[in-house]
């Protein structure tokens, strides 16, 4: 089959963008599609067109330095498109994506996937109340539009994004009225020896806990908000001390605050994957389910390949050179000689994956975190369904992510189940007294994004057509 | 402030501001910037209610993932994290209207 591109990218993140570049290195025709108008990924966003200048930090740095890449390679980059759906053929894949409001397909003959992670957010009640943010989700508004989040927020979660988020709201002019971590100090200190893998990083991290403490602002080890209140929007957060997993206890405490930022680590952002046809594993220690894989992101599907946090959460730098890898797996498929080292390639990866698999452990919630979700919180956001109602529905027979889709609606609305998935799994997981890793997720199924029945029927303009940049040969 | 946190508010520039309406009433906002941004700093998180519950819901993931923050736009429905303020921009929410 004649392709419109020897090989398409889904996803510009540190992954992506590396892929792109070092398989457009060897002169294939690459096309790398995003959600974002500009490549960069969540950890590399770019600031919205409304800033004209502003202050430098080590994401914008970065950002910066990969968009340029980007612009002066040969790679087509297809910014502000969502990719829909993904097919496979024999010597082929067809990528279907929405660009304003019109459904276009792309063949290629190679398909790297670096679609990255999203969020996890334990339910608790009053989760649902506008001034609610996930800890990612600020970063994004921190990065694009550079402004603080309410006046004054609170911040509880895991691992080291809150102290990312709480310095991130100061530094743009707004308050941060608490941290509230899961995490000890203990947690932080068996960490310390992975973490001197990146001192720079450390340092940073060091630089604003200290800032926190000659600020006075309260940072609560081992303790997590267990209720959000207010009544049109967050007014106060009720929190806890947390046991060893994480089972809140003790005497409920409060602060005053007009939002709050949540977030219990990453998950890989899977439905591509199975599209594409690759199975899934369950890694406890890398987010839950991911994608099946094998050296330098290789996976069971012929011609198609993985990197970044999307084939386990390890960290955007051990993305940067997973990405690298796999676009030399991809090249090297489609029958390139290949001239970089990949040896020293994969000690680059090696380093910097254990550091981000040190920084996931501390992320990944622990069991006794699922007890925050009541039985009248309201667990599925899109449908307002609760724990209780999700309950029922089990003890009806539901024992499965999918029966209980069809039975309640849970994890049916418009975002896909993207919100719920993980707790619902924990919910069948606890009735079926089973590990989550037997709870396999629902097939997934397109579109991967909402679209219009006006796009999916297709009514296109040829000049919307994406033409390749001519492959240099 | 201690110097280890610096605040670079001040040394940010921004384009213009300009009008855009959001269920008839005019706010300000940058050229450019996301809707979302310009409702959180009119201090503006009520952006919708729950079609079931009618609970109040407001901008939560900010990367187009929940749909939590959907707005209407000459009849289409859009995510207000994607979508970039213009001055002729009039917004319609999916709030109850009896609601301020
Ligand atoms: S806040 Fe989630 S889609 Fe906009």
């Amino acid at each position: 089959m004649i392709t419109d591109t020897d090989i398409a990218v889904i996803g510009a993140g540190p992954a992506g963008c590396n892929a792109a570049l070092l398989a457009a290195e060897y002169d294939f025709s690459v096309v790398m599609l995003d959600e974002q108008v500009s490549p960069g990924g969540q950890v590399w966003r770019a600031k919205s067109p409304a800033i004209l200048s502003a202050p430098e930090t080590p994401e914008s740095v970065a950002g910066e330095s990969v968009r340029n890449a980007i612009s002066q390679s040969n790679v087509t980059h297809l910014g502000g498109v969502r990719v829909w759906h993904i097919e496979r053929s024999e010597d082929a894949f067809v990528i279907h994506y929405e660009n304003a409001g019109v459904s276009i397909s792309l063949s290629c003959r190679c398909l790297v996937i670096a679609t990255g992670a999203r969020e996890t957010i334990q339910p608790i009640p009053g989760w649902t109340l506008p001034g609610v943010v996930g800890m990612a989700g600020a970063t994004s508004i921190f990065k694009q539009d550079l402004i603080p989040i309410g006046s004054k927020m609170v911040v509880s979660g895991t691992g080291p994004l809150v102290f990312f988020v709480a310095a991130e709201q100061q530094r743009l002019g707004g308050e941060v009225a608490a941290i509230v971590t899961s995490n000890t100090l203990l947690d932080w200190i068996k960490a310390l020896p992975a973490m001197l893998l990146r001192p720079g990083l450390l340092f940073r991290g060091l630089r604003w806990i200290t800032a926190m403490y000659v600020n006075r602002i309260p940072i609560y080890w081992g303790h997590t908000v267990t209720r959000v209140e207010g009544e049109s929007s967050v007014s106060r957060v009720e929190f806890k001390k947390i046991s060893k997993d994480w089972t809140p206890q003790g005497q409920p405490r409060f602060i005053e605050c007009d939002c709050v930022s949540l977030g219990s680590g990453l998950i890989s952002a899977f439905e591509s994957f199975q599209l594409a046809g690759i199975s899934l594993e369950h890694n406890s220690d890398l987010g839950g389910w991911i994608p099946k894989q094998e050296q330098d992101g290789r996976t069971n599907v012929g011609g198609c390949f993985i990197c970044g946090d999307g084939a386990g959460i390890r960290g955007s730098l051990a993305a940067e050179t997973h990405g690298k890898l796999a676009g030399l797996s991809a090249v090297a498929f489609l029958g390139a000689k290949i001239n970089h080292s990949i040896v020293k390639l994969r000690r680059e990866y090696t380093r910097a994956a254990s550091f981000g698999e040190a920084m996931s452990k501390l992320s990944i919630p622990r069991p006794g975190l699922t007890k925050l979700t009541t039985a009248k919180t309201v667990v599925c956001r899109c449908e307002g369904i609760t724990r209780a109602e999700i309950e029922d529905e089990m003890n009806l027979g539901a024992q499965s992510t999918i029966s209980v889709k069809s039975g309640v609606r849970a994890g049916m609305g418009p975002c896909g189940g993207k919100f719920c998935q993980t707790a619902i799994t924990d919910l069948i997981a606890k009735t079926k007294s089973c590990p989550v890793s037997q709870i396999a997720p629902p097939t997934a199924r397109p579109p991967l994004r909402p679209i219009s029945v006006n796009t999916l029927a297709g009514d296109f303009d040829y000049s919307d057509l994406p033409i390749s940049k001519p492959s240099p040969l | 402030m201690f110097q280890l946190a610096p605040n670079h508010q001040d040394d940010i520039v921004r384009t213009a501001k300009i009008r855009f309406t959001f269920d008839g009433e005019s706010f300000l906002a940058h050229e450019g910037e996301t809707l979302a941004a310009a409702l959180m700093r009119a201090k503006l998180l009520h952006i919708r209610d729950a079609p079931g519950d009618e609970s109040p819901r407001g901008v939560f993931c900010c990367m187009g993932l929940c749909q939590e923050c959907v707005v209407q736009v000459d009849g289409k429905t859009i995510e207000s994290c994607r979508l970039s303020v213009s001055p002729d921009l009039h917004v319609t929410s999916l709030r109850r209207q009896l609601d301020t």
